[in-house]
C-alpha cells in the first residue's frame, strides 16, 4: 500500500512538472525568448540591470514575444543544463548574461543550430551565437574627471573585485580622466576579492576613508560603500545601477548599464528573420552605458561632465586616446591609430602611469 | 622599514581601525556563541549560515515594516529559532543524520531568505543607533570604542559572558555539558537529554538569527539575497578554533575580524605582500591554532564534547 502511495505521488510530480515546463505550447505563435542570469534579480546591480532590459523588451513587444528567465544559475556544467532547458521549452532566442556562461552557451549553440544565442561579455562566437558587451570604461573616464575636480585631499578610494581586464580598464580610464583635469590625484585601491560581499565592501569603504580618501568609487556590486559615504559625509559613485537612494547626498553619478534597447533590437531581427551573429560593443553613444543624473556637485563640474559625455558620444574624445604612458614610464603602442584598439582594451592587464598599486598576481 | 612598521602600528591602534574590526566581528561572535552552546550539548548544527541569512531577511523585514530596530532584531531571533526547530525535530525527534540535516538547513535557508526578502530588496532603513553619552563618548582614543557602539555590540559581549557563567557556574550548565559529553549516562541519571538539546538548538538558532539580523540592521542597512556571504561558516570554524571554550571564542572572533580588516587596510600601504596572502591569513591562523590545540593536553586543550554529532535514541 505504502509503495503505491509513493508511486502515485511520483507520477503526480512528473505530470505537474511536465505541465509547468511545457504548458506554454499554446503560445507558440509568440517568439519565446529566454534569459540566463548569474545572480539574483534583486542584486541591485548587474543582474538587476539585465532584468530591467528584459522587462523593457517584454513591454515593447508584448504582443509578439514571451520572455522567461532563470536566475542564480551557477557558471559551469549547471549552466549548460539551464540553457538547454530553455531551448527545450521552446525558446528560439536565448541571452546568457555572464562571462562564465561562454563555453556552455557555445556547446548548446552547436547542438541546436536553429536557435539563436547571445552571450554577454565573452569572445567566442558561432553562426548562431552572437556576443554583446558595454563599454563601461567610458563612464569611468567621466567619473575620473568629476572625482579629480571634487576631491580636496587628492586621494580617491577605489574598491575593486577581481583583476580582470574590465576592472583594470575601468581603473585606468578613471585615472586618465582624473589626470586630464588634475595631475596630482592619487588612488588608494583595495581588492576585496568578491563581486558581492556587502560587509566587506563596507569595511573597505571605511578603511579607505580612514586612510584619507574623500571620494569613493567601486567596481563591486552592492550599495554598501555608497551608504558608508553617505554616513561619513563624503562623495561616491554608484556602480551598475543608480544608487542615489542609498546616497542621496553622496552619489555624484553612476556608471549604469542599459540593455533594453539592444534586447528589443535583437528580438526584432529574429522576428523579421534577419538575425545574424554579430559582435556588439556599445557605449554611451548607443545608450548601452547610461550615466545616472549628475548630482551633489557644483554647476561647473556638472557642465564639464556633460561636455565630456557629449564628446565621448560623438566620438570626438576616446578615453584611451594616445599617447598613453604605462606605469613603468614606457609609451603604450597604439594599435588603433590615435587610440588603443578594442583588443588592447579587452585584454588590459597593466596600469597607466600614476597608479600606485600592483595588478594582483603580476 | 622602521617607518613602515610605525605606519602599521599607527594603523592598528587607531580608534577607527578598531571600530571597523568591532563591527566586522560582532555578527561572527553572536552566531558562534549560540553554536558553541549547541555543540557543547552534543549537537552539530551546520545550518548556521542558513539561520543567519533567514535572520537577516526577517530582521530587515521586521525593522522596515515596524520602523523599529528592536522589533527587527526580535524578528531575526524568532526566525532563527523557528528554523532551528525544524532541525531539532528532524535530528532529535526523527534521529536524522545531523551533518546532512544541517547542510540542508543552510541550503533551505538561503532559498527561503530570498523569498522573504524579495519584496524588500532596494529598500533602506535607518541603521541601529550608536550609544552617545555626554562626556564618556567623547573621550579621545577609547570613548567611541567603549561608549559609542550600537546595542548589538554590547549584547554580543553580554551574551558570551552569560554563556560562560551558565556553562561553568550553574548546575544547568553542568547538566548541559554532561549531556554533550555522554548522553547515555546523562539519560541514565534521569536528565531529559532530548529536551535539553532542543533548548540548546533553539538558543543557537536565536543567536544565529540575531547575528544575521545584525547585518541589515547595523552593518550595511539594506537587504540583498546572500548578504551573509559565508559568515555562518566562519562562525562554525570559530567554535572549533576556540576549542569549544567561550573565552577563546571572544578572542577568536575579534582576531578573525581584525585579520580580515587588516587584509584590506594594509593593501594601500604597499608592503609587497600579495593581497591574496593577506586574504588567506585568517584561515591560515585557524589552521595554526588547531594544530597548537591538538598538541596541547589537559585544561589548556580542547573541550570538544565527546558525544558531538552522535545520534541519541532514548531506550525509554
Amino acid at each position: 500500500m505504502k509503495k503505491w502511495n509513493i508511486f502515485a505521488i511520483a507520477v503526480c510530480a512528473v505530470v505537474a512538472l511536465a505541465v509547468t515546463t511545457f504548458g506554454g505550447v499554446h503560445a507558440a505563435d509568440k517568439l519565446k525568448i529566454g534569459f540566463v542570469y548569474v545572480g539574483p534579480i534583486g542584486d541591485l546591480g548587474y543582474t538587476y540591470q539585465h532584468e530591467v532590459g528584459r522587462r523593457a523588451l517584454q513591454k515593447a513587444l508584448d504582443d509578439k514575444v514571451e520572455t522567461t528567465f532563470l536566475e542564480n544559475v551557477p557558471e559551469g556544467a549547471d549552466a549548460e543544463r539551464a540553457i538547454e532547458q530553455l531551448v527545450r521549452a521552446g525558446n528560439k532566442l536565448v541571452f546568457t548574461t555572464s562571462f562564465g556562461f561562454m563555453d556552455a552557451t557555445l556547446k548548446v549553440a552547436n547542438k541546436y543550430p536553429n536557435v539563436f544565442f547571445e552571450h554577454a561579455t565573452g569572445f567566442k562566437r558561432a553562426k548562431n551565437m552572437a556576443t554583446y558587451a558595454a563599454r563601461f570604461y567610458e563612464g569611468r573616464y567621466i567619473q575620473g574627471q568629476i572625482a579629480a575636480k571634487m576631491t580636496k585631499k587628492n586621494v580617491i578610494g577605489y574598491i575593486v573585485s577581481f583583476p580582470i581586464p574590465e576592472v583594470i580598464s575601468g581603473i585606468n580610464a578613471t585615472m586618465l580622466g582624473a589626470q586630464s583635469v588634475n595631475p596630482n590625484v592619487k588612488f588608494k585601491i583595495i581588492w576585496v576579492n568578491s563581486w558581492f560581499d556587502p560587509g566587506k565592501e563596507a569595511d573597505a569603504a571605511k578603511t579607505l576613508i580612514d586612510q584619507g580618501a574623500d571620494i569613493l568609487t567601486q567596481h563591486t556590486d552592492s550599495p554598501a560603500a555608497m551608504q558608508i559615504a553617505e554616513q561619513r559625509g563624503i562623495h561616491a559613485f554608484g556602480q551598475s545601477s543608480d544608487m542615489i537612494k542609498f546616497g542621496p547626498h553622496a552619489q555624484l553619478t553612476a556608471d549604469t548599464d542599459y540593455w533594453g534597447d539592444y534586447y528589443i533590437e535583437r528580438a526584432k531581427l529574429v522576428l523579421d528573420g534577419k538575425w545574424t551573429s554579430t559582435d556588439t560593443w556599445d557605449g554611451l553613444d548607443k545608450g548601452m552605458v547610461v550615466m545616472a543624473p549628475y548630482t551633489n556637485m557644483p554647476d561647473d563640474v556638472k557642465a564639464m561632465a556633460m561636455k565630456t559625455e557629449a564628446a565621448i558620444k560623438s566620438g570626438a574624445l576616446h578615453p584611451f586616446k594616445c599617447p598613453i604612458t604605462a606605469q613603468d614610464g614606457k609609451a603604450v603602442e597604439c594599435k588603433g591609430g590615435n587610440r588603443l584598439d578594442n583588443g588592447q582594451i579587452l585584454s588590459m592587464n597593466w596600469y597607466v602611469k600614476g597608479i600606485d598599486d600592483k595588478v594582483p598576481g603580476q | 622599514m622602521l617607518e613602515t612598521l610605525s605606519n602599521i602600528l599607527h594603523l592598528i591602534f587607531s580608534e577607527n581601525f578598531i571600530l571597523t574590526v568591532v563591527t566586522a566581528s560582532t555578527p561572527l561572535l553572536l552566531a558562534s556563541s549560540g553554536e558553541l552552546v549547541v555543540e557543547r550539548s552534543g549537537v552539530l548544527n551546520l545550518g548556521v549560515e542558513g539561520m543567519m541569512i533567514v535572520g537577516a531577511a526577517c530582521g530587515f523585514a521586521g525593522a522596515y515594516l515596524s520602523g523599529s530596530i528592536a522589533i527587527g532584531a526580535l524578528c531575526g531571533i524568532a526566525a532563527g529559532v523557528a528554523l532551528s526547530m525544524i532541525f531539532g525535530v528532524l535530528t532529535l525527534g526523527l534521529a536524522v543524520n545531523q551533518v546532512a540535516t544541517g547542510l540542508a538547513l543552510t541550503i533551505f535557508g538561503i532559498g527561503l531568505s530570498g523569498l522573504i526578502g524579495a519584496k524588500f530588496v532596494g529598500e533602506k532603513i535607518v541603521p541601529a543607533a550608536h550609544l552617545d553619552l555626554p562626556v564618556l563618548t567623547e573621550i579621545p582614543g577609547v570613548g567611541r570604542l567603549l561608549f559609542g557602539e550600537d546595542a548589538f555590540v554590547y549584547i554580543s559581549v553580554a551574551l558570551i559572558i552569560g554563556i560562560w557563567v551558565f556553562l561553568y557556574r550553574t548546575r544547568a550548565g553542568l547538566v548541559l555539558r554532561a549531556v554533550g559529553d555522554n548522553h547515555t549516562s546523562a539519560h541514565a541519571l534521569g536528565y531529559p537529554v532530548l529536551r535539553i538539546r532542543m533548548l540548546a538548538i533553539m538558543f543557537g538558532g536565536g543567536c544565529a538569527g540575531l547575528g544575521g539580523a545584525y547585518l541589515p540592521l547595523a552593518y550595511t542597512p539594506f537587504f540583498i539575497p546572500g548578504m551573509t556571504s559565508g559568515r555562518g561558516w566562519i562562525a562554525l570554524a570559530l567554535v572549533v578554533f576556540a576549542s569549544w571554550r567561550p573565552a577563546r571564542l571572544v578572542v577568536g572572533a575579534y582576531l578573525f575580524g581584525a585579520v580580515s580588516i587588516l587584509g584590506l587596510a594594509l593593501q594601500p600601504l604597499h608592503l609587497g605582500i600579495p593581497q591574496q596572502v593577506m586574504n588567506m591569513l585568517p584561515y591560515l591562523a585557524t589552521v595554526v591554532v588547531l594544530v597548537l590545540i591538538s598538541r596541547t593536553r589537559g585544561t589548556a586543550g580542547s573541550a570538544a564534547p565527546a558525544s558531538l554529532g552522535l545520534v541519541f535514541v532514548p531506550d525509554r
